[in-house]
């Protein structure tokens, strides 16, 4: 017998021995543990929301494959509330008290958010929410893995309003009716009038999800632009930026005289929209497919393995963008949290989640802190012709976020952590 | 093209700079960087540079042709293959290959093609001239000046010359002298553009002690005309472009109304199906665009062209099955065929959703429509929206010549007014309603061809749209194509001529409750059938 073929025995039995010793010290509950997923499949929010499933079925997989949680599976529940925000609280119902899930990944926007609140609240449910949002919340049963204001929309502004970002003096705020970019726009306003900026020059438009004629907004930001040096805030949301992008490119407006900047337009997005005429627009994230790391290099592979084995649409060009890494960092804490606390209950693993670390795709550890939210680094980047984005300013590092913002009257002296988990203030601190 | 539009290039930034130094590797070191602001100084080096090369690489830097290579070295693309932005010598197809493109943020970008337009206002084409007159026009720097007032001296061209001029004014309205002013008042007034209003405001006010103030009353006079004038333009132009935009949102609502218009106006069949026919229609369009790609990627352009007869074919069979196989059992039981109608419905969202997935697909348009004709600056008539709006009165003056024109309409016609009596003639009235809501399917699935090239294509596209065409239909008078063309234009104006006013939001409000109110008013619509058969 050579020497390395004896090698090669030696480390397989060391390989097995080691494979088989979490069965035998947990052997007592091998029975898988089952999470839902609660995101739109159909309905105007599907063209942001159901990479959100397909990650988040990766990241379980991935778990799987590497032994489990505490060497239990983990068995993924999906259903599809369809843009339907009644049906979200419904389907949240179901999830917890039917399915008697450990913890739910889901919901895009703010108004399925508030709608499932009281369902997970009710029955001390835990939510993992991974999108950007307008703050104003902390609750208890939610694990916020997305920006809050303060980690996206104000940095945002104020590159807008820096010499570097074009130094703009009109702002143009632009949003889909409801509680997201209404909440957004008031936190914007306040920022502004202390930036200087005058009632006068911040013009604030609404239109209702899925609206598709955008040609008199367009024109009107021709007109607003006429003023001055003009930026405009875009927090529309859904399927509706395709028809606003086409009409900016056909209408000729381009990024150098009036940039857009956008909150809910990231890679997956701007597959459907021809990119060219775009070039120069901006995006608000914490993290983007271009940044080059190898924890992403390793993260954008494993979703195109993903995408390709599953068959998913598009696969043959398959993106990453930020609520995916959400979801993706959130699904990780989630598993370290259960290992931590040695259990999947809410309230053990609610304790558990405070302080957790993860090495994210955006090449930063991101923390978890006391206030249930991620401290998390602030990019912007420009599109690119190809449909990526080219970071052009960032944080030097992860931002702590503020939930309760100080530009909304009423704020302050707000509790700054989630009663009972005082230990991650003072570490955040 | 290029090459010459570089030579002159070249000729148009020495003749600016003569005797400036030779780029050198340090000088554009940072552009490989990321420190923005290092950029932006060696782009002002770059600009300010008279070496040929800097001109190269500033084209190369607008075009996305730039790169950094293996240690910052700067590298510039071009047909011929990678060559060094300093020493001009090729590089090696590895190091081309593994270079990282370097990145422009707005702020650069505008600076270089200022810089390139500056240069080019040398260039011996005329159009290139214009061109580069415009873009300096549009956004104006100062540190151009002496180039722009080099080139209005000896510019022949008369509309090149009335743009050189308008750049010199916007400098001169701050010329000490009130002559030099009054003159270039008149000059920026000319140009016709609004957004050069702001320039001449502070000329119109009278000199405050110590304010920015115009001391001479002509110059005043000439600025306050000078305003009003522009005022007038922009209001003009406003109107204009509230006006094409209700005529085009008319247009979409009539492409998507008119289907039903015959399926549920002429055949009185309650179609709730009528948005997935647009839905299907959209898919087809999108199915042969796919077709196109892969087997004719050169005549990918032309892609709209093969999707019309083929989203029109898709539809009508679709409409076809489900009159012979579900609707004719349900003839002269509305509520019954409403609810299945909404049942197939749904089956056709569900089946589509299956077979292409829950997500939009992308519909991209062809470049010969996108962008967009500027009859003013406030006045962009967007290339798709004009070949909608013409596709739309093709649609009409196809169903107008089918039902009146052809032997099919004449019996359609025929049905609708008095069935018994059409039947008792000969007329298979089975035959004719089969064929007739095919027809009306396939409009709409043309309606969805359209509907395509605007707005997003998934499962529920017709959800969107259904409800809009019922108005159409319903506001226009039931039963006539002339009353649902009206209903349609009207929608569509009014929901534009409210939305400055009140927003989006209120807007879709408003136009609903005067359809309420105009219903209440006038049950039969604008356009009321009349005689006996009103009654039938």
């Amino acid at each position: 017998m050579h020497r390395r073929e004896v090698l090669k025995l030696g480390s397989l039995a060391g390989a097995m021995s080691l494979a088989g010793m979490p069965t035998l010290s947990w052997a007592q509950d091998r029975s898988p543990i089952k999470v839902g997923i609660l995101h739109s499949l159909s309905g105007t929010m599907a063209i942001s929301e159901t990479s959100l499933k397909d990650v988040a079925l990766m990241a379980i997989d991935e778990i799987n494959r590497g032994g489990g949680v505490m060497g239990r599976k983990i068995a993924p529940v999906v259903v599809d509330p369809a843009s339907n925000w009644p049906l979200f609280a419904e389907r949240a119902r179901q999830l917890l008290t039917q399915d008697k899930v450990a913890a739910v990944f889901g919901c895009w926007t703010s108004v399925s958010r508030k709608s499932v609140l009281p369902v997970f609240e009710e029955l001390n449910g835990l939510l993992f929410y991974p999108v950007q949002y307008e703050g104003e919340e902390m609750s208890r049963n939610v694990f916020y893995t997305g920006a809050a204001p303060n980690q996206q929309a104000i940095p945002a502004v104020e590159y807008l309003l820096s010499q570097e970002g074009g130094g703009a003096r009109r702002i143009f705020l632009l949003g889909t009716d409801y509680v997201y970019p209404r909440t957004t726009n008031r936190i914007l306003r306040a920022f502004l009038i202390g930036k200087g900026i005058k009632e006068t020059d911040i013009e604030e438009v609404y239109t209702p999800f899925g609206h598709s004629d955008y040609q008199t907004i367009v024109a009107n930001i021709k007109r607003f632009a006429q003023g001055g040096k003009t930026a405009v805030v875009s927090t529309i949301n859904g399927d509706s930026n395709v028809p606003f992008y086409k009409e900016l490119g056909n209408q000729g407006l381009k990024a150098a005289d009036v940039p857009v900047v956008a909150f809910s337009v990231g890679e997956e997005e701007l597959r459907g929209i021809d990119t060219k005429p775009l070039v120069g627009h901006l995006a608000a994230w914490n993290y983007f497919m271009s940044v080059r790391n190898p924890t992403n290099d390793k993260f954008k592979k494993q979703w195109a393995d993903w995408a390709r084995s599953q068959k998913l649409p598009g696969a043959d060009k398959a993106v990453t963008n930020d609520p995916m890494e959400a979801t993706y960092v959130g699904l990780h804490m989630w598993k370290q949290a259960v290992e931590k606390a040695r259990s999947a209950d809410v309230d053990k693993v609610r304790a558990a989640m405070i302080g957790q670390k993860f090495d994210a795709p955006c090449g930063f550890t991101l923390t978890m802190d006391g206030n249930h939210h991620l401290h998390k680094p602030v990019m912007i980047g420009e599109v690119r012709a190809d449909g990526q984005f080219n970071v052009v300013w960032r944080t030097k590092g992860p931002v702590r976020a503020q939930p309760w913002s100080p530009f909304i009257e009423g704020n302050k002296g707000k509790p700054d952590v989630v009663a009972g988990s005082g230990r991650g203030s003072a570490r955040a601190a | 093209m290029r090459t010459r539009a570089l030579e002159w290039l070249l000729g148009g930034l020495l003749c600016w700079h003569a005797g400036a130094a030779a780029l050198t590797a340090q000088d554009i070191q940072p552009l490989a960087g990321d420190d923005y602001a290092a950029k932006e100084e060696a782009v002002g080096r770059l600009v300010a540079d008279a070496d040929p090369r800097a001109a190269v690489l500033l084209q190369a830097l607008a075009d996305g042709d730039a790169a950094a290579g293996e240690a910052g070295r700067i590298i510039v693309g071009s047909r011929d293959g990678s060559v060094d932005a300093v020493t001009g010598e090729p590089v090696g197809e590895r190091e081309a290959a593994a270079a990282e493109p370097i990145m422009l943020n707005n702020r650069l970008r505008g600076l270089v093609e200022r810089g390139l337009a500056a240069a080019r206002l040398s260039a011996p084409d005329p159009v290139m001239r214009r061109a580069a007159a415009d873009a300096l026009l549009a956004n104006p720097d100062a540190r151009f000046q002496p180039l722009v007032e080099r080139a209005r001296a000896r510019e022949a061209d008369a509309e090149i010359k009335s743009r050189l001029d308008a750049l010199w004014a916007m400098a001169a309205l701050r010329d000490p002298d009130p002559e030099v002013r009054l003159a270039a008042v008149g000059l920026v007034a000319a140009r016709r553009q609004p957004e050069l209003r702001d320039l001449l405001r502070p000329l119109a006010e009278p000199a405050a002690a110590g304010g920015q103030g115009e001391p001479d009353p002509r110059v005043r006079a000439a600025a306050r005309a000078g305003i009003a004038s522009l005022d007038r333009l922009q209001w003009w132009g406003d109107l204009a472009a509230t006006l094409f935009s209700g005529l085009s949102l008319g247009s979409v609502l009539l492409l998507a109304a008119l289907g039903l218009a015959i399926t549920y106006g002429l055949i009185g069949v309650i179609n709730m199906a009528h948005g997935e026919f647009l839905m299907l229609g959209a898919y087809a369009t999108y199915v042969v665009q796919q077709a196109v790609q892969r087997h004719a990627p050169a005549l990918f352009d032309w892609y709209p062209l093969l999707s019309v007869p083929a989203s029109f074919a898709v539809a009508a069979l679709a409409g076809l099955a489900l009159e012979r196989l579900v609707l004719r059992h349900l003839y002269g039981r509305p509520l019954e065929t409403l609810l299945t109608t909404f049942g197939v419905s749904l089956l056709m969202i569900q089946a589509v959703r299956m077979t292409f997935g829950a997500q939009n697909v992308q519909v991209s348009n062809p470049d010969w429509m996108t962008g967009g004709i500027a009859l003013l600056p406030n006045l962009v008539l967007p290339y798709n929206r004009l070949i909608i709006l013409a596709f739309s009165l093709a649609v009409v003056a196809l169903a107008w010549a089918v039902l009146n024109r052809t032997r099919l309409g004449l019996f359609v016609r025929a049905v609708t007014q008095n069935r018994d009596m059409a039947a008792c003639v000969g007329v298979r009235t089975g035959k004719v309603d089969s064929y007739a809501f095919a027809f009306g399917a396939g409009i709409a699935g043309l309606g969805g061809c359209a509907l395509a090239q605007i707005g997003n294509v998934g499962p529920d596209l017709g959800q969107g749209y259904i409800i809009d065409s019922f108005m159409a239909v319903v506001l226009g008078g039931v039963g006539q194509l002339a009353g649902t063309i009206v209903g349609a234009l009207g929608l569509g104006m009014a929901s534009k001529l409210i939305e400055p006013f009140w927003g989006a939001v209120l807007a879709k409000i408003a136009v609903l409750v005067l359809i309420v109110l105009f219903i209440q008013k006038r049950p039969q619509g604008m356009f009321a059938l009349k005689g006996r058969s009103a009654e039938a």
